[in-house]
């Protein structure tokens, strides 16, 4: 239902989207690739590599497996409960574990459930003599699970909540069961989000570093990420870099492809009913299932962070804050996060709106339908490039001359892209459904171009574009990666200040950093969801 | 919706430019020495303020620092801008790099007299300067373990259930470290003593943070870090409670070097910094800001706390060149023992 122009505009600015982000990775990639540092001719497939390939893609299966059925019940009694009291602060909880750094987040993990964690002081009370163990494949798959299953979550409850209303009152008057209104009506939403989502959990599973190390207890588990880090940081073989970085391009990718083959049918609701009464959730017993399955979910993620409040406390948060170099971090960490939000938000949108226009013109039928469904996953491929190398590539493509002056805008595109696969969770589906709502209508009435914009677009998707921006911009601030590539004193940001007074032994100013950091984020989060959004629609 | 973004974004640049160019240095005067170096030297506890502010009176000139991660991110670093680079003097690479660190031809002979360096192990070399030394040591919490490991012996055959967190030699300079000195004390037997240290270790860090922030918050009572770690906690924090386990085989040593680059716009200027690295004026700051050992003598004696620090009977140092040749096998052979069942 778009004009030609409009067409021509959406497809125009999708194309460039990807084509951006295509020249992106592939510039630094030719630039690493030229750099005639000679490779050291090691064969790229030892037994080494094969061990690693082999575990890279257990824990990231098993983390995204777990993460993403984890979720379902969770997602399921949130939306089932739409009244309780704290309900938005939970909603707004599940967005914030992605955000913290990760040093930050596997530490209040381990204050929980490592071996002098609160878990075991409470099994040795408990008359337990030997303390249980995490470190290995099961404590990889907590921390992933800790920092995923809540994302998977707020997405499949954003899902369920934008079913049209229509089918709960359909439901309500043919009388279903609750299993056959999960059949009908849960689970064709759940299946289409399935794919994406686990995607997301195994692309960041795979390319996982930091939490591999550190809670996989030994060098058996290794992930690809470490031996680029290696190669690249260590041995110093860019080639060697390049070639594993494609590798785990490569094989996640075809992990991905894998997963598409699952999901369902498009979404086709369009309703104006902006309140569903659901039918189910509200007998005594239902209530108290729903309420013992959120009780557990909601500690699991708050136990960590009560953690890092409880430590973060101990530190002179007074002086951390009044220091200079904080306030300067501070602002740093926003000028990078913010426009790094943005991006990600405006390449979501062009490519989002490249699929759905594709999709219209061929009738949703024959190749083009095929590549405009594969577009978003194969953009979100982006997440696999290892910040380490596009950060490399740009370093040698600027030179040394002129690294310092390009690096902020390094460093945001760098975050931008990462944050970007993310944020298109976020909004296509928001944005899918908002077209299919409201095309027809502004079709026949003759609304086109920027009084469309103006009158039907912006007011129905500004709510999750902002939600886009702020969780991108979370997502942002928190990570170290790119950063720490172009170190250099002008760009200091509160992860770097963190890892920085953690390397001089001020353990305690960098668990106070770690407290104000998922202060941040949290209050990026409320960004994302505004007090009394309750309504569970995504129309103002 | 698409150009309110658009003008947000822009918005949010423009910021991020102002921020930067609002930080910039001022310079004042005429010549410019810039140092590259790790992170932890500049920090604001670091040697790094103190050093630049002493120098600059004696050299009328204005010191920038680059800091980068690591000592291993320095050289990358160098590596990846080659020639071409802005750096007058690298300062913070250690012995196990310094081969490589030849190897690239970017560096010049300092062409400093270094005979009144004082550093076990004898290092000595015509292009780097060593500036500090610290030997690797097992520290461990006197509050939750009573029997300390007297040997590396005893730390290999010792309680499984008393863990150690340590650092990975692939993503490290400390991990490296602990493995050349189990392979000095061992040799080809260092693959069994790490199928048997394995059984301790609690888990493998991708740096020293990382180990010493598991140390400190209690879930190991050991971690590999370094001889003087001691003294920062006795100074800062007034307390005794973690110490450095003497071993009686000897400790690895870790020597921190600087040399000045070919390149270098101003040579002389280059050298000058580098003699003032190795007089009292530097090595005064380093002991209380790097927590590592001065070269030289100080002009005041050292605070009390580093006179209650282990004294190794034996420093291990292997040259290199033989570090740099067998590296990869020696972490191969690691990462083999530790990944046994």
């Amino acid at each position: 239902m778009l004009t030609a122009r409009e067409r021509r505009r959406a497809l125009a600015g999708g194309g460039l989207a990807l084509a951006g982000m295509l020249l992106f990775a592939a510039l630094a990639t030719v630039a690493l690739l030229r750099t005639g540092l000679a490779a050291r001719g090691d064969p790229l497939f030892d037994p080494y590599l094969w061990r690693v390939l082999r575990f890279t893609v257990l824990q990231a299966v098993l983390s995204a497996m777990l993460s993403v059925l984890l979720a379902i019940p969770f997602a399921r009694a949130l939306a089932r409960q739409p009244h309780f009291p704290g309900r938005v602060w939970l909603v707004r909880l599940l967005a914030l574990p992605l955000g913290l750094p990760v040093i930050t987040g596997a530490l209040g993990l381990l204050e929980v459930w490592g071996r002098k964690g609160w878990a075991n002081s409470l099994l040795h009370l408990l008359g337990v003599p030997e303390p249980i163990s995490i470190y290995g494949l099961s404590g990889i798959l907590l921390a992933h699970v800790f920092f995923n299953f809540p994302l998977c979550a707020r997405l499949l409850l954003a899902g369920l909540e934008r079913l049209p209303a229509e089918y709960w009152l359909l439901s309500s008057n043919l009388g279903f069961t609750p299993w056959q209104l999960f059949l009908h009506v849960e689970w064709p939403e759940i299946r289409r989000q399935v794919p994406g989502m686990a995607g997301l959990v195994l692309m960041l599973a795979a390319t996982s570093f930091t939490l591999v190390l550190l809670l996989g207890g030994g060098p058996a588990a290794t992930t690809l990420e470490v031996a680029i880090y290696q190669a690249l940081r260590f041995d110093f073989d860019p080639p060697r870099a390049v070639s594993l970085a494609l590798l785990q391009i490569a094989l996640t990718g075809s992990l991905l492809l894998l997963l598409s083959f699952l999901s369902g049918r498009e979404e086709e609701g369009t309703s104006l009913t902006l309140s569903p009464r659901r039918p189910d959730g509200r007998t005594a017993g239902r209530r108290l299932a729903d309420g013992l399955t959120l009780a557990l979910g909601t500690l699991f993620i708050l136990l960590p962070l009560s953690a890092i409040l409880a430590s973060g406390l101990k530190a002179d948060l007074v002086r951390l804050v009044s220091e200079p170099l904080f306030l300067r971090a501070l602002a740093t960490s926003l000028a990078i996060a913010l426009p790094a939000g943005a991006l990600a938000v405006l390449l979501a949108v062009a490519i989002t709106g490249l699929r759905l226009t594709l999709l219209e013109t061929s009738n949703g039928r024959g190749l083009t339908a095929r590549l405009a469904r594969l577009a978003p996953g194969a953009a979100s491929l982006i997440l696999l490039f290892p910040p380490t190398v596009l950060g490399t590539g740009w370093f040698l493509m600027a030179g040394p001359s002129r690294v310092e002056s390009v690096a902020p805008f390094l460093v945001v595109t760098i975050n931008g892209l990462m944050a970007f696969p993310f944020v298109l969770r976020i909004l296509e589906p928001a944005i899918t459904s908002h077209r299919l709502r409201t095309a027809r209508l502004a079709a026949s009435l003759g609304i086109t171009g920027s009084n469309r914009l103006r009158r039907i677009d912006w007011p129905g998707l500004k709510r999750p574009v902002w939600m886009g921006l702020c969780f991108g911009a979370a997502l942002s601030i928190g990570d170290l990666g790119a950063v720490a590539l172009f170190s250099s004193d002008r760009l200091i940001t509160l992860p770097w200040l963190l890892y920085s007074r953690m390397g001089s032994y001020r353990t305690e100013d960098a668990a106070g950093l770690a407290l104000l950091l998922a202060l941040l984020c949290l209050a990026l989060t409320l960004g994302g969801t505004p007090a009394g959004n309750r309504k569970p629609s995504h129309d103002s | 919706m698409t150009a309110r973004l658009n003008g947000i974004l822009s918005t949010f640049l423009t910021a991020a430019v102002a921020a930067t160019l609002l930080t910039a240095p001022a310079r004042a005067a005429d010549k410019e020495l810039t140092i590259y170096t790790y992170e932890s030297f500049t920090s604001e506890w670091g040697p790094g303020p103190k050093v630049k502010e002493a120098f600059e009176k004696t050299c009328d000139c204005t010191v920038n620092y680059v800091s980068v991660a690591d000592g291993v991110a320095l050289l990358s670093r160098l590596k990846l801008e080659g020639a071409e680079s802005k750096a007058d003097i690298v300062l913070g690479l250690d012995t196990n790099l310094v081969a490589e660190a030849r190897e690239t031809g970017l560096f010049a002979a300092s062409g400093v007299d270094t005979a009144a360096t004082k550093v076990p192990g004898d290092f000595k070399d015509d292009i780097f300067v060593p500036y500090d030394y610290g030997h690797f040591a097992v520290i461990y919490d006197t509050q939750t373990l009573k029997n300390p490991p007297k040997s590396l012996k005893e730390l290999v055959e010792g309680d499984p259930a008393q863990k150690i967190a340590i650092e990975d030699p692939r993503t490290s300079t400390p991990g490296l470290g602990l493995l050349l000195w189990v392979k000095s004390v061992y040799g080809d037997k260092a693959p069994e003593a790490w199928a048997k240290l394995k059984n301790r270790v609690l888990t493998v860090t991708p740096g020293w943070s990382e180990a010493y922030g598991l140390f400190t918050k209690g879930e190991a009572p050991m971690v590999l870090s370094y001889v003087t770690s001691p003294a920062y906690h006795m100074v800062e924090e007034k307390t005794d409670r973690y110490q450095a386990a003497a071993f009686s085989e000897g400790h690895y040593i870790q020597i921190e070097v600087a040399g000045m680059l070919k390149g270098s716009h101003d040579k002389d200027l280059a050298q000058s910094f580098l003699r003032f690295m190795i007089s009292p004026a530097f090595q005064d700051i380093i002991p209380t800001t790097n927590w590592m050992m001065p070269v030289t003598a100080t002009s005041t004696p050292l605070p009390d706390a580093f006179g209650k620090l282990v004294t190794p009977s034996k420093t291990f140092l292997m040259a290199p060149e033989e570090v740099a040749r067998n590296r990869k096998a020696w972490v191969d052979e690691w990462l083999a023992a530790m990944s046994l069942k």
